[in-house]
């Protein structure tokens, strides 16, 4: 990353960005598959009480337990609720949780870093030493003491999967304004009469933005995977709300008898939602910083 | 050497010092008044505040910090009110069957991503770099609640080749003499086969599903530190004096290529005790991680806060311990010294 002696002054790709997005795209076909399941994710999540076919919520135990049919694709559960019904409305809430979690971390962890490496100093240590602290616990185990401490809401999920991957904007963010602390933008930003904290804001944190954007990408999959997985173990999501980790515990228990379909769908629709973001956060990895690639 | 890892191990004192203070800053911000909780539901604000004094929470926070420090010394990490035991008791209890299964999990995963990295990284671009790649992609995605779930249906439900999840053994079985904890290391101490394929066969399972989800990131570096071992000068001199092919990728390009790979494995180990919690919920594995989940779901804090710093206690060690093994693989670092 800081192999280049001067750091260049805009790190906006040099290459035609039309041309190397369609590289990219057509490249790996793959890619192009996960844009698409991307974009229905998306619109599942902004129109799922529409579209669902059966109410979430409504209990029927007359049809309890039934296995996938033409009436119920995905099958019904112990009370005789649709599960595609609920899988489809329980989008919103997860997509809704990792992006309110990674918009704080980035918000936070990119201000942070970013004023750490920018100014040095005190303030550096103190935020460098913040960050190796969180990092110094398994970053699940963390957020469960968290959602612990601050108490079983759904605020506080948001909120401990924000803290555990503030660590990932920070380290980010202070890199690449360290780099830049003295370049020659910078420089003359402060010559011609610009506050410290105006160059920073104004001047070093746009240039941060790419790769910033990029632990975004990259960090997504895995915040949907640690809400699900709080809210599997029964933190945050209480029932009857549909939500993909909690329908996955709920199914848990028919799994030795047979009844797989009341956990196994929503757990696929999970790895379906994560497994789309992090073949797109490899693509725009790819797209904005070719020299990570492996 | 020695005083490079001496320095190393004072290194890891600052780590230790920060999940404590957390640990306690989480103590401190639990939900519920621990005052009233002990008072009962009768009593009076008198009573609760002579409680509150009592239990030291009417000082400051500094003075409390000494105290839990002075507590933890002792190794008292506070009662559980759902077993009545003391918290360090169950812990010391279910520790070691979280770690053998931690342990079986690593080793699974790395003897699998090792050769399938390096295959990757010597075939660049054949079908079995394609599989690598399939792998490293879907491995992070998938949650490992999820796979569990799945490969208890498979191999319990239609195959019938699993035991069924019910912990670390069956019922019927008897659990071998308690020397180190480890099923599969005392069974083996009480020269007791079929006992120790019993614990084997019940640990299968939830091992597979731990190291499916670390696959990705070891194969992963594998192949990208192999990739640029493999075309530096050294291996090309060794290939132009006509050493053996397995011997320059064995015993030369492999040796320096598990230098980044080792540095992954903080990461892993991250993963692997996260991930510990939900897999041991899956199959009923009496472990510390099911613990804390059902010390959660009643409420009992005292477990969980007591879990949440043995995990970072022990990542902290492991850290450690991964620190100092870099110093045995790798001369150089010491030479630095």
């Amino acid at each position: 990353m800081s192999a280049l002696p001067t750091p260049a002054p805009a790190a906006r790709p040099a290459v035609p960005r039309g041309g190397h997005l369609r590289h990219v795209l057509t490249e790996n076909p793959v890619t192009l598959v996960a844009a698409a399941l991307f974009a229905a994710l998306v619109l599942i999540a902004l129109f799922g009480p529409w579209i669902a076919p059966y109410d979430p919520l409504a209990t029927a135990p007359s049809i309890a337990l039934q296995p996938p049919s033409a009436a119920h694709w995905f099958g019904t559960d112990a009370l005789g609720r649709d599960i595609l019904s609920r899988c489809i409305v329980a989008a919103r809430l997860d997509l809704g949780l990792a992006v309110a979690a990674v918009a704080l971390s980035f918000v936070i962890g990119a201000t942070l870093g970013a004023a750490a490496g920018f100014f040095g100093g005190w303030l550096d240590r103190i935020v460098s030493r913040a960050a190796d602290t969180i990092m110094a616990f398994p970053l699940f185990v963390l957020a469960m003491g968290i959602v612990a401490a601050l108490g079983n809401t759904l605020a506080n999920i948001v909120i401990a999967t924000a803290i555990i991957n503030l660590p990932f904007y920070i380290r980010v963010a202070r890199a690449e304004a360290n780099v830049r602390r003295s370049a020659g933008f910078v420089e003359s930003a402060r010559l011609a009469g610009n506050s410290e904290w105006g160059v920073l804001m104004r001047h070093v944190f746009p240039n941060l933005l790419p790769p910033i954007a990029v632990q975004v990408s990259l960090n997504m999959g895995w915040a949907i995977l640690n809400a699900a997985g709080l809210s599997f173990i029964g933190l945050g999501v209480r029932p009857p709300t549909p939500e993909w980790g909690i329908m996955v515990a709920e199914g848990a228990q028919f799994i030795v008898s047979g009844e797989w379909w009341v956990a196994l769908f929503p757990g696929a629709v999970l790895m379906l939602a994560v497994f789309s973001f992090n073949l797109l956060g490899d693509a725009l990895r790819d797209l904005l910083d070719p020299r990570r690639r492996t | 050497m020695m005083r490079l890892a001496l320095f190393r191990i004072a290194g890891a004192v600052p780590n230790l010092l920060g999940v404590i203070v957390i640990t306690f800053l989480l103590t401190r911000a639990l939900p519920g008044d621990p005052a009233a909780y002990f008072a009962g539901l009768a009593a009076t604000p008198e009573a609760i505040e002579q409680i509150r004094a009592q239990l030291g929470l009417d000082r400051s926070l500094p003075v409390q910090f000494v105290a839990y420090l002075r507590d933890l010394l002792r190794g008292d990490l506070g009662q559980s009110l759902s077993t009545g035991q003391s918290v360090a008791a169950e812990i010391a209890a279910r520790l070691p069957a979280s770690i053998e299964l931690t342990l079986v999990a690593l080793a699974l995963a790395v003897v699998i991503a090792l050769p399938l990295g390096v295959a990757a990284a010597v075939r660049q671009g054949s079908w079995i770099d394609q599989l690598a790649r399939i792998v490293t992609t879907a491995g992070v995605s998938l949650p490992v609640f999820f796979t569990g779930l799945l490969l208890t249906w498979l191999f319990y439900f239609i195959l019938g080749w699993a035991p069924s999840p019910i912990g670390r053994l069956d019922p019927s079985f008897s659990p071998p003499t308690a020397y180190t904890g480890f099923y599969l290391v005392d069974a083996l101490l009480d020269r007791d086969l079929e006992l120790w394929w019993a614990c084997a066969r019940q640990l299968i399972m939830p091992a597979i599903t731990m190291a499916l989800f670390v696959l990705a990131p070891i194969t992963r570096m594998t192949r990208a530190s192999m990739l640029s071992v493999l075309t530096s000068d050294f291996v090309r001199t060794a290939r132009a004096l006509g050493l053996r092919s397995p011997t320059v990728l064995v015993r030369y390009a492999l040796r320096n290529a598990l230098l980044p790979v080792v540095t992954t494995l903080g990461m892993v180990f991250s993963f692997l005790l996260g991930s510990n919690v939900l897999v041991e919920k899956v199959f009923a594995w009496p472990g510390i991680g099911s613990f804390a989940i059902e010390s959660l779901t009643a409420s009992d804090y005292a477990p969980v806060q007591g879990f949440v710093l043995t995990m970072g206690v022990l990542y902290v060690l492991l850290n450690l311990l991964i620190d100092l093994a870099y110093l045995l693989i790798d001369p150089r670092v010491a030479m630095q010294a």
